[in-house]
């Protein structure tokens, strides 16, 4: 097969089960069928068509409490890369800092940390801090665990073949457990990705004047059903292109896999 | 960069590039001296009162059962472990420091590092050493030609077939530099054609390139080839049971070699020791 076919063998699966379902959808939500099923008002169960109808008549909406809400997740990451792959060095290369912290960490991953959110509303404010907080408090974890479950899983057969070879704690670093530590880190990203759309909107849900989230509660208040599903559908593309950019990303590092 | 190894970036590299004399300044004394030396893992005595002695450029195989301490000992001799008792010098060294710095080590698998490319991966030790890539790539180029390498410097490890690896593993442990070899089960994990096909070209490594070397095997057939001495080790804790002279020089013409009747007596020989101090 050429590699047009590999990749239609693989996509078209998956994107025809999509199509039927939304097919399946439109035909229960438009005939009041799904309605009836739900014991609900018609209006109150969209169809995809009505879905996309809103999505086009508030694309600029949308838009811009998207970009609100992409801003929060994408600042949140970033300062959930930077701590959680500094804190994993840090502790792989301390065995006091590894032996303090570690158990702490581990415990803490049991703490809904969503629901802080509320009391990150209280200090901060109703701005991005209190979103870009909690973004980059859940993304942390598994950025911070994977990389440094990572860094441990160096074979130690390399380490002392590289002593051998005069290589340097250093040398030992970049060129042997940085490497096997990347695949590790990036799964942690995609993970944390993932997690980031949910913390956005679980911030602004906790207190904001913009962002999908915020859209999601006034829409749902005043009974602008097509246009909740619309926002639904746009974090969710969002959410799934930034998952989509970091496997891109990881296929162009991670070569050897 | 480091620069505590006691020969100079430059001799080293004339040394791993197959001059005919180690170079001046280098350690001349490359023999290794073994007395009394035990080892234990907590209460488990994995060496006991081992005497071993390998003179500079000889090749001495050691030959043990399985989970004897061949592998202990070899670390021991390349400094990556402090022995409990006894004394170990190598190359006039007897710090764990002075060995690091005096031996190459070559682990069972190959380790080839899957994000270099065959030539980086050959080249590791002049990169730890500060040599910029572009010269440690020329340098290591040079040796993939003569050890029938040529054409697959920018292979990934994955590329390569399994001999092939061990070839550039071998290359890695040669380009160090380093006047010792420990090698570990260098060809354990190859198929029998390759293997034996792998021991000829060792050979022919080590006619060029002669070294001080210490071969751990389980494969009696390939340390009598390839040594000039071999020691059968008992099993735990390992201590000498019998010390073998090989009955022919390592040739590049290994079948020929293995085959001749005082190549199979001394076979003989081993495996009764071997067997005496198995438990």
């Amino acid at each position: 097969m050429t590699m047009r076919g590999r990749a239609m063998g693989r996509w078209l699966p998956p994107a025809l089960l999509l199509a039927g379902l939304i097919g399946i959808w439109q035909v229960a939500a438009s005939t009041g069928v799904l309605a009836d099923v739900l014991n609900l008002e018609d209006f109150l169960v969209p169809s995809p068509a009505e879905i996309g109808e809103s999505l086009w008549q508030s694309r600029s909406l949308l838009a811009e409490n998207a970009w609100v809400t992409l801003k929060e997740m994408l600042f949140g990451l970033g300062c959930a890369l930077v701590v959680g792959l500094g804190f994993a060095v840090a502790l792989h290369l301390s065995e006091l800092l590894r032996r303090a912290f570690y158990p702490l960490i581990v415990a803490s991953q049991t703490v809904p940390i969503i629901v802080v959110a509320p009391i990150l509303v209280v200090w901060f404010g109703y701005g991005i801090w209190p979103k870009l907080a909690i973004v980059a408090l859940i993304c942390f974890f598994p950025l911070a665990l994977n990389t440094l479950d990572g860094l441990g899983s160096v074979d130690p057969e390399a380490t002392k073949m590289m002593r051998t070879l005069d290589a340097s704690r250093r040398q030992i670093f970049w060129r042997v457990e940085a490497p096997t530590a990347l695949p590790f880190a990036f799964s942690g990203a995609k993970i944390a990705v993932a997690f980031a759309a949910i913390a956005a909107v679980f911030g602004e849900w906790a207190g904001s004047d913009s962002g999908l989230g915020h859209l999601m509660l006034q829409d749902n208040a005043q009974l602008e059903t097509a246009r909740l599903f619309a926002a639904v559908v746009v974090l969710s593309a969002m959410a799934i292109a930034l998952v989509g950019l970091v496997a891109l990303a990881e296929r162009r590092v991670v070569t050897w896999r | 960069m480091r620069q505590d190894t006691n020969m100079p970036t430059a001799e080293a590299r004339d040394f791993a590039a197959g001059a005919a004399s180690p170079a001046p300044g280098a350690a001349t004394d490359t023999s290794i001296a073994i007395r009394g030396l035990g080892h234990s893992y907590g209460d488990l005595q994995t060496i006991e009162r081992l005497d071993l002695a390998v003179p500079a450029r000889a090749v001495l195989g050691l030959v043990g059962p399985s989970g004897c301490g061949k592998s202990t000992l070899l670390e021991l001799i390349a400094g990556l472990q402090e022995p409990g008792q006894g004394e170990l010098v190598v190359g006039g060294a007897s710090s764990s420091q002075g060995r690091l710095e005096r031996c190459a080590y070559m682990p069972q698998r190959d380790l080839l590092l899957p994000w270099l490319s065959a030539i980086d991966n050959a080249a590791l030790a002049l990169r730890n050493r500060g040599i910029g890539r572009r010269q440690a790539r020329q340098e290591a180029g040079e040796l993939f030609e003569r050890f029938g390498l040529g054409g697959f410097e920018r292979a990934t490890p994955a590329e390569l077939s399994g001999g092939m690896r061990q070839r550039v593993a071998f290359l890695r442990t040669l380009i160090a530099g380093k006047p010792v070899l420990a090698l570990d089960e260098p060809f354990a994990s190859l198929d029998a054609i390759t293997r034996a096909e792998m021991q000829g070209w060792l050979a022919g490594a080590l006619e060029t390139q002669p070294r001080t070397v210490v071969l751990v095997t389980h494969d009696v057939e390939e340390a009598l080839y390839l040594s000039d001495r071999v020691a059968v080790l008992s099993s735990r804790p390992a201590r000498v049971v019998e010390e073998l002279n090989a009955p022919a020089p390592r040739s590049a013409a290994r079948d020929g070699t293995v085959t001749t009747p005082d190549f199979v007596t001394v076979r003989e020989q081993a495996m009764r020791a071997l067997r005496a101090g198995t438990k």
